[in-house]
């Protein structure tokens, strides 16, 4: 039996201006975890679309169990046993579990002349293979039903009833709750001890000490190094990645005492019972006020609420004291609050605009000449200001919004609020899916702009950002708020015995 | 040197259709005598004109993730409110309703037909915005909608006897060389280019096309937006179809019949992405001309007319495969 299970040698892959990767290797033996890491824009989605034949790579040579193979197809990948479970999970919500597994290889039987789909054993073998990853669900129940870790363990399900000898795991808790990623972990190790190889890729340093044994780290399209991970420190691994030390992974806080009252919720409740309830908060001018609480506890909801993109069935929301009555988020904006939402390429970009339509869009009434006319070279100097303030890196004003890396959009989407000078700005888990790097620029901007006098509303779920960033934190659970802490007391203990009151 | 030929292969693969027809029109034009000919190319130009100004407004629709599939009835229904309203005086067969009317301004009448095209759109805006009727759907039941009132109003009786004032709008000529029709076609373009480029309602619609929840959110408002669009699209078939009508000297409530489709291909042809958010006036004028180029050629070349339908639709076909593949190999 070969050393490795999978072996990629000196993979290079350009693109017209870019040298995306260049010289990668990676090892993976078999039965183990091993990590990739390294930045966004590291190159790790390339490395696999090479893997997979999405991408036609340049240089390289891949070897499966010692053998050399070629792959032109993520379909010829799938019969060499690699499968692959995305970060975005694309499933046909609407059929059923089995339906979703056995897609484009459904078991058939003759009909007459005819085949047609077997539809008891497809539905008997994909209870048999959910029972082997220890994940009964029913083979029958529309996947659209099922939470997202449960749509995931169908895909490992499917990786497993494959035969793979390699599953790919991209950002697989990036929206799992505690709970679910232990069930996770679970099924990997036991993938592990049937000798199944696992690459998983993620930016949370904890899940990969607990779940990994080897780790290979990139940098801007570069092979760093592999380690055992008894052999490296955390420290060293963000040293590694980031190629620099962080000395301080957060900027020091606003010091200043926080000012007057700018939002006040009283008693809001959803028209949804299911919802947030009855939630009553304050946000003061200068301040950073952290929403903490565990994944579905209507934190996102709740500020999308105040921010008139939901409907609320009681409550009232004054902005300086004034009583606002918001139904939708022109009302919101007008009374001075600013929205980063959670989903970025949902409700955030508009992705075929340019970079300079994305800043200008909240604000163009101030470019206005003659009353109708927009005057573009005042919008380009705005743009010129923000790309330079910001730090955003584009190559022009004009480049497609959608061709920037996640931190640079999250810069740009910033920019359009700054335009807007509101005095409330909403910002809802504004690092996820940022690199090291970006993600410190980002909360030094958020840092400047309470220095100015804004206050900001920041949902976080990552707990050391929430503690690290807040002057104050509320903790929400089950749609209420259980718990509000002064940031200095502020513990992931007492965050965490909050988050789970009920 | 191997960077040059790729980018010459990708300008022929992009731009294929266009110079395919250039290439056509060449041809037909060394090789027939009257087709680079002065006449021809006013005759063009009007032919041109009402088609461009169709498009123009279902350009918005489609920008913004619709379609107006009653541009077509619009324009007949438009076409025959101004042919009722501005008959002769004297003419025999005047239309029933309006025999007894005093003589009206034309200018007045065309302001009617915007006006009550526009109620139709304002309907459309709606339906589409605030009942969330797929765009396909909501104005397809328009489409029967507005044909039924023409019929209705009309009685199917065809319409003539213009006055000449009427008339010399569409068939009249600045200084005796420049078409009128050419020139409302240029001005409503670049009010319309002035709208897409440089106004809050333009930005607002591009925005609505790339990622309409993200525009809701950034403060756009998207319903109003939208009902604009659809109001300005029925404003320029309304227009459309005032011009057709004083172009022909008659009509009957089958005019328009199908224009929609026409307008909708040829706005794709110029780029407009039926997915969204992208579309420029230039590229619409650029559809609308490869269009009339193709059926003016095939026409000098004597091509029975049945076949044009078929070539019509394989050069839809072509350009859009075309057009998509852009956006596949950006990906």
């Amino acid at each position: 039996m070969a050393e490795y299970r999978l072996e990629m040698r000196g993979v290079s892959k350009s693109f017209p201006g870019v040298k995306a990767l260049d010289g990668i290797n990676l090892k993976v033996r078999p039965g183990t975890v091993h990590a990739l890491m390294g930045e966004n824009g590291a190159g790790k989605s390339t490395l696999m679309k090479c893997l997979f034949g999405i991408y036609h790579m340049d240089e390289g040579e891949v070897y499966l169990d010692g053998e050399k193979v070629e792959i032109h197809n993520p379909d010829e990948a799938l019969h060499k046993g690699l499968a692959m479970v995305h970060q975005e999970l694309q499933p046909i919500p609407e059929r059923t579990v089995a339906e979703n597994m056995y897609a484009g290889r459904y078991p058939t039987k003759n009909f007459g002349p005819f085949k047609v789909v077997d539809h008891k054993k497809m539905f008997e073998e994909t209870e048999k293979w959910l029972n082997d990853v220890k994940m009964p669900y029913n083979p029958k129940a529309k996947l659209g039903t099922m939470s997202i870790a449960q749509m995931q363990s169908v895909e490992i399900a499917k990786a497993v009833s494959l035969q793979a000898r390699v599953v790919i795991l991209d950002e697989p808790t990036s929206s799992l709750t505690d709970n679910e990623v232990e069930a996770l972990f679970r099924i990997i190790r036991d993938l592990k001890s049937r000798g199944v190889s696992l690459i998983y890729i993620s930016h949370k340093m904890a899940e990969i000490r607990e779940i990994c044994d080897e780790i290979t780290i990139m940098r801007d399209g570069t092979y760093v190094g592999s380690w055992s991970m008894d052999e490296i420190s955390d420290d060293e691994i963000v040293k590694q990645m980031v190629g620099r030390e962080l000395t301080n992974i957060y900027p020091p806080k606003n010091d200043t005492k926080a000012g007057e009252v700018l939002l006040e919720v009283k008693g809001l409740s959803s028209i949804h019972d299911r919802s947030f309830q009855d939630c009553s908060f304050q946000l003061r001018r200068g301040e950073i006020l952290g929403f903490g609480g565990l994944v579905g506890a209507q934190r996102t909801e709740l500020m999308e609420a105040v921010f008139g993109m939901r409907h609320i069935k009681a409550g009232e929301i004054y902005i300086k004291g004034k009583k606002m009555n918001i139904k939708r988020p022109q009302d919101a904006i007008r009374g001075g609050i600013g929205m980063i939402t959670e989903d970025r390429r949902g409700t955030g970009i508009l992705g075929c605009l340019s970079i300079a339509d994305n800043v200008s869009i909240s604000s163009l009434d101030q470019y206005l000449e003659y009353g109708i006319k927009i005057n573009k070279g005042k919008v380009e100097n705005l743009v010129k200001e923000n790309v330079a303030k910001l730090s955003i890196k584009t190559p022009s004003s004009k480049t497609r919004i959608q061709s920037l890396s996640g931190g640079n959009q999250q810069k740009v989407l910033i920019s359009r609020w700054l335009a807007n000078d509101p005095d409330i700005l909403i910002m809802d888990e504004p690092t996820r899916g940022i690199d090291v790097g970006a993600k410190y620029e980002i909360y030094q901007i958020m840092i400047e702009l309470a220095k100015q006098g804004k206050g900001i509303i920041m949902i976080s779920s990552e707990m050391p950002e929430l503690i690290g960033m807040s002057n104050r934190i509320c903790v929400m659970c089950n749609g209420r708020i259980t718990g509000e802490l002064a940031g200095e007391e502020a513990t992931q203990e007492k965050i965490m015995s909050f988050a789970t009151q009920f | 040197m191997n960077k040059k030929t790729i980018n010459v292969k990708d300008i022929l693969i992009n731009n294929g259709i266009i110079i395919v027809l250039l290439l056509m029109v060449l041809y037909v034009g060394l090789t027939k005598d009257n087709f680079f000919s002065g006449s021809n190319f006013s005759n063009i130009s009007i032919n041109v004109a009402c088609r461009f100004i169709i498009a123009l407004g279902v350009s918005g629709c489609l920008i913004t993730k619709g379609t107006d599939l009653s541009a077509g009835r619009a324009v007949g229904l438009a076409a025959c409110l101004a042919g009722t309203m501005l008959q002769k005086a004297d003419y025999s067969g005047r239309f029933e309703l309006t025999k007894n009317w005093p003589e009206l301004n034309v200018w007045l009448v065309l302001l009617i037909c915007i006006a009550i095209c526009c109620v139709f759109g304002l309907i459309n805006g709606i339906v589409v915005a605030y009942l969330s009727v797929p765009a396909f759907i909501g104005t397809l039941g328009m489409q029967l909608i507005i044909y039924g009132i023409n019929l209705v109003y009309t009685k199917s009786v065809p319409i003539g006897g213009y006055r000449s004032d009427y008339t010399v709008i569409a068939n009249g000529k600045l200084f005796g060389v420049i078409p009128y029709l050419f020139i409302i076609a240029v001005v409503l373009g670049l009010i319309i280019w002035f709208i897409y480029n440089y106004t809050r309602h333009g930005k607002y619609m591009y925005a609505i096309g790339g990622n309409e929840a993200a525009a809701e959110v950034a403060g756009v408002n998207v319903k109003k937006t939208k009902i604009i669009i659809y109001m300005t699209a029925a404003a320029m078939y309304a227009i459309a179809g005032f011009l057709l009508g004083a172009k022909s000297g008659g009509v009957s409530v089958n005019l328009g019949n199908g224009y929609e489709l026409e307008a909708i291909a040829a706005c794709t042809i110029g780029g407009v992405s039926v997915n969204g958010g992208i579309g420029r006036v230039s590229g619409v004028l650029i559809g609308v001309l490869v269009f009339e180029l193709l059926k003016t050629s095939l026409q000098f070349l004597g091509i029975d007319p049945n076949y044009q339908y078929i070539a019509q639709g394989i050069v839809i076909v072509v350009a859009i495969a075309l057009d998509i593949r852009k956006y596949i190999a950006k990906k």
